[in-house]
């Protein structure tokens, strides 16, 4: 027992200063959308150019612990989500830095061309937050799981994409943006997430990194990761390596910009790549991934998402289960793309 | 912001000269929008000659006031006005809608860094407009300077408009100024029919802005109408400015055809003969 754990310690990448408790029963969970409410606080106190603007989901965003601290520069815009991204285009380009909160079924799903005009083809410095992505927002059902965020925002020239995998990651990815004169997005999840990392866990725009490797020797399959998903994949990642597979997972909470170097390393260690991500396979993430492989060094890929589907009312994990986003659909894809000739 | 009656004659000369510039340009370029520049060439000659606080030889001082055009369609007026005003040469114009031109079709920030924003798709004008406005009050910039937005009454027609319009009233944008080019067409017909807009000054009154009616083509009117709503102090004002679309050609005048179409050959001809003997006035054509 004492033996695994010191494995375990080796194969989350050290460097990284990973969470340690991340296999514990009881490892800490958080909502992910919590780190962008304590991020903004933080960029509003070191820039006061740092606006909040928000559609009339201010908790529910988590944009209340900027508005409470900075009522003078927080903006409610009520139920207009074209309104909103306008807004905050003008506001930028009189020198301010907006942060823009709604659920991402509404911004940017019904707001795209307000994005793409007055924020992306003017290059403004505009950051659309886009709360309760993914299937995980659960109950509420298919009207607000916003499943084609990443690819909407991705496909626009000048937008960055950030979907975080922790409320800690997206804490750090909220004072970043909030330094980039690019427009940006940054998905958030609703539900309770386990914490991946530490406060000193880097981040960095456009770079991935491998969060867990095999103690010795190459690995048979890379694994990326985007967003809340992460645990799920390294959960699957500790128990296939008990049945003798050996994986490496990465994180690419920056889809765009794409870190092309760290991929192609990676597929061409492993021959072999899973994508995961709470999102239509179409389009999203494992797509930006095949792009680079395409291109670049093309290997068998299999993808872990929605498949062309709309979600349903459900327990967060009842519908990762169901739409196959589970940890058996992720082992089932790992050995799926083994069985492939690379 | 005197208006003197000599100043109304060079006024009135220059907006000549612009609507000359515009059927050019248009008849250049092939494609583009004729009667909407036409009609309102009046006002924006009236904003970059007179009213505007601006400075063509250093686009970027930051003191300037923001004009914010909403409906880009009508960009033609807005590169002919600036060129006369001296932000780049006249020569300049005839590259409109060609490849790699600065002038692009509808307007682009990153190409044409003089104007505030780009635009094209209607109903998005107001809102930065509105954001631009409230960003100067946060900070305490509302009383150095004015954030104007000309729009088309056709792009009322898309509610991100009415969400602005709405925004601005609740916050008391006292440095928000809005001139609708009242000249009721747009591309599949007159307004009243495609989606009325009346009774437009009641709704937008209802809206807690503070209205006004003017000409669009009386120097004198719009000018008081600019000072008016200089003054209002708790509330963003909004001038309906009724223009004749296609003004200035007798032929393109309230015929809502040449909303989306440009003049060929002999067709700018009529029209630059009618600008250059200044309606008939004169018998030889100036130049």
């Amino acid at each position: 027992m004492e033996k695994l754990k010191a494995n375990i310690s080796n194969m989350l990448n050290p460097k990284l200063k990973l969470n340690p408790k991340i296999f514990d029963k009881d490892v800490e969970q958080i909502p992910i959308r919590k780190g962008f409410g304590e991020g903004l606080l933080k960029a509003g106190e070191i820039d006061k150019n740092v606006v909040g603007l928000c559609g009339d989901l201010v908790e529910s965003t988590q944009m209340n612990v900027f508005a409470e601290k900075f009522p003078e520069r927080f903006v409610e815009v009520g139920v207009a989500e074209q309104n909103l991204v306008t807004i905050a285009s003008g506001m930028s380009a009189m020198g301010k830095i907006p942060f823009c909160a709604s659920y991402a079924m509404f911004s940017p799903g019904r707001n795209w061309e307000q994005i793409r005009t007055t924020i992306a083809y003017n290059d403004r410095p505009v950051k659309i937050v886009g709360s309760h992505a993914g299937i995980s927002v659960g109950p509420d059902g298919g009207t607000h799981q916003a499943l084609e965020d990443i690819a909407l925002m991705r496909v626009m020239p000048n937008m960055d994409v950030i979907s975080p995998c922790d409320a800690i990651e997206a804490k750090k990815a909220v004072l970043v943006l909030a330094k980039s004169d690019k427009p940006a997005y940054l998905r958030l999840a609703r539900e309770k997430t386990p914490i991946i990392t530490t406060e000193k866990t880097p981040f960095e725009l456009g770079k991935a990194e491998i969060y867990w490797m095999p103690e010795m020797g190459l690995a048979q399959v890379g694994i990326i990761v985007t967003g809340g998903l992460m645990h799920r994949a390294l959960l699957v990642a500790k128990e296939l390596e008990g049945e003798g597979i050996k994986t490496k997972v990465m994180n690419l909470s920056s889809i765009k910009p794409i870190d092309v170097k760290a991929i192609v390393a990676l597929a061409r260690e492993t021959k072999r790549i899973v994508t995961v991500e709470e999102h239509q396979i179409a389009g999203g993430m494992g797509s930006a991934v095949a792009e680079v492989l395409a291109q670049n060094y093309p290997v068998p890929m299999e993808f872990v998402g929605v498949q062309d589907k709309f979600g349903q009312s459900g327990t967060p994990n009842e519908l990762i289960e169901h739409y196959g986003m589970g940890k058996n659909s992720i082992k089932e894809a790992v050995k799926k793309v083994l069985k492939r000739k690379s | 912001m005197l208006l003197t009656d000599a100043k109304i004659k060079e006024l009135e000369n220059k907006a000549n000269d612009i609507r000359k510039s515009i059927i050019e340009m248009l008849l250049e370029a092939g494609s583009g929008h004729t009667a909407g520049p036409l009609g309102m060439a009046d006002v924006f000659t009236l904003f970059y000659f007179h009213i505007l606080k601006h400075s063509p030889k250093n686009p970027s001082w930051d003191e300037r006031d923001r004009l914010v055009l909403s409906n880009g369609h009508i960009c033609p007026v807005l590169y002919a006005t600036m060129a006369h005003a001296g932000y780049f040469p006249l020569e300049e114009l005839k590259t409109l809608r060609k490849f790699g031109t600065r002038l692009q079709g509808h307007p682009h920030r990153e190409y044409l860094p003089y104007v505030e924003t780009s635009s094209g798709p209607l109903g998005l004008g107001l809102s930065q407009a509105s954001g631009m406005a409230l960003a100067d009050k946060m900070d305490g910039k509302d009383k150095d300077r004015f954030i104007y937005c000309f729009m088309s009454d056709g792009e009322l027609d898309e509610g991100n408009s009415w969400e602005a319009f709405m925004f601005a009233g609740k916050n008391k944008l006292r440095n928000l100024i809005a001139l609708i080019d009242r000249n009721n067409i747009q591309i599949d017909g007159i307004t009243e029919n495609v989606m009325p807009l009346e009774p437009l000054a009641d709704k937008l009154r209802a809206f807690n802005w503070h209205v006004i009616e003017v000409s669009g083509h009386d120097m004198k009117a719009l000018n008081e109408a600019v000072e008016e709503a200089r003054k209002v102090q708790d509330k963003p004002t909004v001038i309906i400015a009724h223009t004749i679309p296609g003004k200035g050609v007798h032929e393109f005048e309230k015929n809502f055809k040449w909303h989306g179409k440009t003049p060929n050959k002999e067709e700018a001809k009529m029209a630059l003969h009618e600008l250059r003997t200044l309606g008939g006035k004169i018998k030889s054509e100036h130049q």
